[in-house]
């Protein structure tokens, strides 16, 4: 229970933490650049707008204090602004149809580059010094070492442009309505991929690398040594007693490498003018689109802490000394 | 693989030999141990090369890497090694100067992120306390949020950032996971003997956190440089291609930049585009090699464990 309210609490701190850097920061730029912004829109806006962003960039009189509670109700009863690019669309509704494009395409690309990079990892740690072992750990970090954005535009180029095997850009045919049915369905998933594998491509190697090591870690301990003494099977040693003691490490990772697929991700999807979220904050700094940013932004980083928090509460599940503190001292 | 070539192999050697070997390293060192390692030394070859290639640009460079004189979409060959641009510039001279702006940008933010995280991280882990409470929040806050993100974020308030001032930025938040490691290291060097005797022998804890504590890890601090420089050239050039730094300087990723926004790749030009990516994964895998090799080095167990293993395998599938 107390490691509940522990990671609850990080979970609510965070969270603050970002809706006050959404807050401080155009605060902080001399020459606010919202300034800019209305000079641009007098005239378009009913007075009552231009006065509500306003009050979200910080251009009253008002001591700071009450602007920073007005912009804390404002985000609370879901008044998140009106788009400044798309106007008067209000930003939660792009948000609303951007989100499940990015949380798609890094989830699944997550899972299967944690599936593969795991197993690929327990598979080249039992075949010690092999070629496999050799190899791979250097070739995925070489991959790791290039950057998000060039990998995928490499394989654009060549799945794309050359071969013309997948198409260069977009979610879905621009011929279909999207909902929940077959021919959308496999058009996403089409469009997917490219973007999908430059993910899996860039995040593998610390899945692999991390079970790699851990499984080296545990195959040295003596109740897996006396387990191949006494003729346990190979299967058996392998995934039930090793890999299940090996696998726990690997999940507090996640919370580095879900940062890294997510500033990953916010590069691919410009590259393949993907239409999820990290491609509307890409292109809303571009255009200068200000509550669209501060509204990414704080869904970018909500998204992050919620997938945080679930793996915090499932490695708890898993490991009970979490729970009881008995893994206190290890950072 | 011949990247193990020059590994040395210990078993199986003359007895006399091996202890003369030995002795080497040990009378070396860190830095011994790290030449003598094949991945680390193929790391730092590379390294070097490119360092040169940034410190001598304006020697080397061929033409002026902002002069639009020369014909346009010239493929490679000839006149111009990597060919040119769609406006008529020299393509191995952008490659040759953008070197330049990459590594200092990458290694400047490299050294100020780890500064940070070495200040931040010693003293959490030494003060405990409420100050540990604190910094440890700062640290999984910095952690938890996309970094690049927040990059953007901050971007869009800093009007057309040039690659330095990116570079800074870069620093300023990319310390978190170099603390943390500073901080758990802090901690298990803290209630050691050497710690105690300074304490009684009246420094003060400014000066045991810096003339006793950080003098001990100094290879992890080596490990983090590598890793924040890694962190920072790619960031940089994400920043860049995205087209949040000024766009007329020279970088790698301007260069992508550019070639991404002329169309590049709908006109076929990859001598445009594939260069700066090539750059940016040499220098990014030279890190990542000598990484490696530190790692290996400082964590012994690794390796040991993995000798021993290997016997129980061969013989186990003898009988």
């Amino acid at each position: 229970m107390r490691f509940l309210l522990r990671r609850l609490g990080f979970f609510f701190l965070s969270l603050w933490a970002a809706i006050t850097i959404n807050f401080i920061l155009p605060r902080l730029m001399p020459g606010n650049p919202a300034e800019i912004m209305f000079a641009k829109f007098q005239g378009q806006l009913s007075p009552a707008a231009i006065d509500a962003m306003k009050k979200a960039f910080g251009l009253t009189d008002k001591p700071i204090v009450v602007q920073y509670f007005e912009y804390l109700r404002g985000l609370l009863s879901g008044h998140w602004g009106l788009s400044y690019a798309n106007f008067p669309t209000p930003v939660i509704e792009i948000i609303r149809h951007s989100l499940p494009w990015t949380i798609g395409l890094v989830g699944i690309s997550t899972v299967l580059a944690v599936s593969i990079g795991t197993f690929a990892g327990i598979y080249i740690a039992w075949k010690r010094q092999g070629i496999l072992d050799n190899t791979l750990p250097i070739l995925t970090m070489a991959v790791q070492a290039l950057p998000y954005f060039w990998v995928a535009l490499l394989l654009l180029f060549i799945f794309g442009f050359k071969l013309n095997w997948f198409p260069m850009n977009h979610g879905y045919s621009a011929d279909l309505t999207s909902g929940l049915n077959w021919p959308f369905i496999a058009s996403a998933l089409y469009h997917g991929f490219l973007p999908g594998v430059t993910i899996l491509l860039g995040s593998l190697s610390g899945w692999l690398v991390g079970m790699r090591n851990n499984m080296i870690n545990t195959l040295g301990e003596d109740y897996v040594v006396f387990a191949e003494a006494k003729g346990v099977s190979t299967g058996r040693l392998m995934f039930t007693y090793a890999a299940r003691n090996a696998i726990l490490p690997q999940l507090t990772s996640f919370a580095i490498a879900i940062g890294n697929v997510v500033s990953g991700s916010i590069l691919t999807e410009q590259v393949f003018s993907y239409p999820g979220i990290g491609n509307q904050l890409t292109n809303a700094v571009l255009l200068e689109d200000y509550p669209l940013i501060q509204a990414a932004f704080l869904i970018i980083a909500v998204s992050v802490l919620v997938a945080n928090f679930i793996v915090d509460m499932l490695y708890s599940r898993l490991d009970p000394r979490v729970r009881t503190g008995g893994l206190a001292h290890e950072s | 693989m011949s990247l193990n070539a020059a590994k040395p192999t210990f078993d199986g050697q003359p007895t006399a030999y091996r202890r003369r070997r030995r002795g080497r390293i040990d009378r070396l060192g860190f830095f011994g141990a790290f030449l003598r390692n094949g991945r680390s030394l193929t790391g730092l070859v590379i390294f070097v090369v490119f360092l040169l290639v940034a410190l001598l640009a304006p020697l080397i460079a061929p033409d002026n890497p902002t002069a639009t004189i020369f014909p346009m979409s010239l493929p490679p060959g000839g006149a111009h090694l990597l060919g040119t641009t769609n406006t008529g510039q020299d393509i191995f001279s952008q490659f040759l100067f953008g070197a330049r702006t990459t590594m200092t940008v990458g290694f400047g933010a490299g050294i100020l992120a780890t500064l940070l995280g070495l200040l931040i991280g010693i003293a959490a882990g030494y003060r405990g306390g409420w100050v540990d409470s604190i910094l440890t929040f700062l640290m999984n806050l910095f952690l938890v949020l996309p970094g690049l993100a927040l990059l953007i974020v901050i971007e869009s308030y800093v009007k057309n950032s040039t690659p330095y001032m990116n570079g800074l930025i870069i620093g300023l938040t990319g310390w978190a996971w170099g603390a943390r490691v500073f901080r758990a290291q802090t901690m298990s060097l803290a209630h050691r003997d050497f710690v105690a005797a300074a304490k009684m022998s009246g420094k003060t804890s400014l000066q045991i956190m810096f003339t006793e504590i950080a003098p001990n890890m100094m290879s992890i601090i080596a490990a983090n440089v590598i890793y924040a420089t890694l962190g920072a050239i790619l960031a940089e050039s994400g920043l860049a291609f995205l087209g949040f730094e000024n766009v007329s300087s020279i970088s790698w990723g301007t260069m992508l930049y550019w070639a991404s926004q002329n169309g590049a790749l709908l006109t076929g030009a990859w001598w445009w585009f594939v260069p700066p990516g090539v750059g940016i994964g040499l220098v990014g895998l030279s890190l990542v090699l000598m990484n490696f090799a530190i790692d290996g080095i400082t964590n012994p167990r690794l390796n040991a464990r993995r000798r021993r293993r290997r016997r129980v395998h061969q013989q186990a599938t003898r009988a």
